[in-house]
């Protein structure tokens, strides 16, 4: 029989049975996001497609045919694109999962589940408008007809998207907990992203870091590693795997930073949203 | 037989004070090295020391006033807000109904509702399935699966809601004031289903102030006060006892909604006479910064057993409040209550800001018997129902 005992602070664990448990709820969660978001828009979820696409137009004018910046030698809405797609689930993530406990804070005072599921279907949300993205990317590939190695495309592209998931869970976790608490977070996080997009290297190639502090910190930096491994796909460059290695073990790092502080502060969760 | 549920020495405590807002600022924070330390916080224990035990197929009622502590009992059985110290040991799934509905999104049409609440409430996929024509059918509403819920009556809504829940199926069952709204017909039918649970052999503890449903559900019976477990046992000896015994209904501020709190709710006279007039005055405190927009106001009468007798609608006069600062007050006077003798309690109802809710039992109200000359004597109050008619009959 199922035997459980409620009281004030439990030894800390992970509760993977219990996510097992619920594991359901992940999908309705991530499912009802999606739903809701493009509902009453006249173009629905075609909206998932054309945001990548307006992005990179809009970017391309900028970037390339105003500034003129260098694109490591491919289409620049290639390029673009590339970055794009890595650092739409990492935005919108960042941004979903840190506001999430808040915005279902409603649920969370009335009815007890992992409280985990929550910040982690957002994620997935952003990682469902990320295939729907895929389908714009492929048009641009074939319109440039963009050389692809099939074989780094499936074992890149996998390992970058796996990269930009852990940072963003472990981030979003990190955030919607202490969001709970201080909701100041609500109003810094949109800067911190706005500084985020322009400091990794979505829009402009990495080798524009020409300060030495500077590119050490892009190599430990899972976020620009990911957009640098999407990328090599196309521009045929070597991989920096050292940098990999390091991005993975940052991105680690920030998962189980934001998972700890997040058990360690959900029990609370419901007398403080 | 090893208990169900084994409560023992549950604690709540919440800090209170001004330095202990329900949240905290970063600049708080921040500023906490340099500001003096405040010494000894105030606590407030919503729960003090509280045990009780639980066995298989019982149903029990917790009863108790505003602020004894009944919704934190729940909410820390449902696992929702830890204690502060004591521990619970559940033997059995639980499920709990502290509001029904939740999870429900007004953008998803029934249908899609009836899944996301339904497995919020811990459904998994393919019990959901195979009830869903039972659910549809118990709410009624199968012309509008595929309508979004915004476009729902509140009503219908509700019956949405309470479908999904009757198709639970835990072995602990917590259900929470519920059914203190939708209408007559379908509180029957809720009691119905309610009842057949327990009677199916599964526990539910059940909240309320609706005495009759208390007694109709629930062989069994814990009384809270101050957060102090005052008494348990028979539902039908503790219920008569319990509203024999003196209530007092005394507190300095209840809060509404944020920022805002009922500081008074009095009658003139106490004691009235059945068919004579009743004066009121309600007071209503705000913070400095915003007058509350107050959309909805109602009186709730209640008889003990917490059947509600009648309503009386202010939401005509709720232009009519006079300003002082920081305070919103109305008085006025509510013409020919002709109601049997005896005592009934008020409540309120209520929509400031957004936040909608009915309070219960902020006040009372005696009623005497009028004298009349007729040399009948009256049958009992108890057999007379709530409404005077005596001097309505007219034969012609």
């Amino acid at each position: 029989m199922l035997e459980y005992v409620i009281q004030s602070q439990n030894k800390f664990s992970l509760g993977v049975k219990e996510l097992w448990q619920y594991r359901e709820l992940f999908y309705f969660f991530t499912w009802r996001d999606v739903k809701v978001k493009y509902k009453q828009a006249a173009l629905g979820i075609l909206w998932a497609i054309l945001q990548p696409l307006v992005m990179t137009i809009m970017f391309t004018l900028i970037f390339s045919k105003a500034l003129n910046v260098s694109s490591d030698g491919i289409p620049y809405p290639v390029f673009a694109l590339s970055g794009l797609l890595i650092w739409n689930i990492f935005s919108n993530g960042l941004l979903n999962s840190a506001n999430s406990m808040v915005l279902n804070a409603n649920i969370i005072k009335k009815i007890y589940f992992p409280r985990l599921i929550i910040p982690m279907s957002t994620v997935l949300t952003a990682l469902v408008d990320f295939f729907f993205a895929l389908i714009i990317y492929s048009v641009v590939l074939i319109y440039y007809r963009q050389d692809v190695s099939i074989l780094k495309l499936l074992l890149y592209l996998p390992l970058s998207i796996l990269i930009t998931i852990i940072t963003t869970f472990g981030l979003g976790t990190f955030l919607g907990a202490l969001n709970v608490k201080f909701r100041d977070f609500q109003y810094l996080l949109p800067f911190m992203i706005q500084f985020l997009l322009f400091a990794n290297p979505v829009l402009y190639s990495a080798k524009a870091f020409t300060n030495p502090y500077i590119s050490f910190i892009m190599k430990a930096n899972p976020i620009a590693s990911a957009i640098q491994l999407c990328r090599s796909i196309f521009t045929g460059q070597e991989v920096d795997w050292a940098s990999v290695g390091i991005s993975c073990i940052v991105a680690i790092f920030l998962l189980i930073m934001g998972i700890y502080t997040f058990r360690k502060t959900e029990a609370y969760f419901a007398d403080l949203a | 037989m090893k208990p169900i549920l084994e409560v023992q020495h549950i604690t709540k405590k919440f800090k209170i004070g001004s330095k202990q807002e329900s949240y905290l600022s970063l600049r708080d924070i921040i500023a906490k090295p340099f500001k003096k330390k405040e010494k000894n916080v105030d606590t407030f224990s919503a729960l003090d020391n509280v045990s009780f035990d639980v066995y298989p197929g019982e149903s029990i009622g917790i009863i108790g006033k505003n602020g004894a502590g009944k919704s934190t009992m729940l909410k820390i059985l449902s696992k929702i807000t830890p204690p502060s110290s004591g521990k619970i040991i559940s033997r059995g799934r639980v499920a709990s109904l502290l509001e029904v509905g939740t999870g429900f999104h007004p953008e998803l049409s029934g249908r899609e509702n009836i899944y996301m609440n339904g497995s919020i409430l811990g459904m998994r996929k393919f019990e959901i399935d195979k009830h869903f024509d039972e659910i549809v059918d118990f709410s009624g509403v199968e012309k509008f699966l595929d309508t979004p819920l915004k476009r729902y009556s509140s009503g219908m809504q509700l019956r949405l809601a309470f479908a999904v829940a009757a198709y639970l199926e835990p072995e602990i069952l917590i259900i929470d004031e519920v059914l203190a709204v939708g209408d007559a017909e379908f509180q029957k039918k809720c009691i119905g289903k309610m009842d057949a649970v327990s009677k199916s052999g599964r526990t539910v503890l059940f909240v309320s102030h609706d005495m009759n449903a208390i007694e109709q559900l629930c062989r069994k019976v814990i009384i809270l006060e101050k957060g102090v477990l005052y008494k348990k046992g028979e539902t039908h000896e503790l219920i008569s006892n319990y509203l024999n015994e003196n209530k007092i209904f005394s507190f300095d501020t209840l809060k509404l909604a944020e920022k805002v709190s009922l500081t008074n709710i009095s009658f003139h006279p106490e004691e009235i006479t059945s068919g004579t007039n009743l004066n009121f005055k309600i007071s209503i405190e705000y913070e400095q910064t915003a007058i509350p927009a107050i959309r909805d106001l109602c009186l709730l009468i209640y008889s003990l057993k917490g059947v509600r007798v009648a309503v009386a609608d202010l939401r005509e006069f709720i232009k009519n409040f006079k300003k002082e600062e920081n305070t919103l007050s109305l008085e006025g006077t509510i013409e020919n209550m002709n109601l049997v003798e005896g005592e009934y309690s008020i409540g309120l109802h209520y929509n400031i800001n957004e936040t909608r809710k009915d309070i219960y039992d902020v006040n009372q109200i005696r009623v005497k018997p009028c004298l009349t000359s007729s040399s009948i004597n009256p049958y009992s109050p108890n057999y007379r129902g709530f409404l005077e008619l005596g001097k309505k009959i007219k034969i012609t």
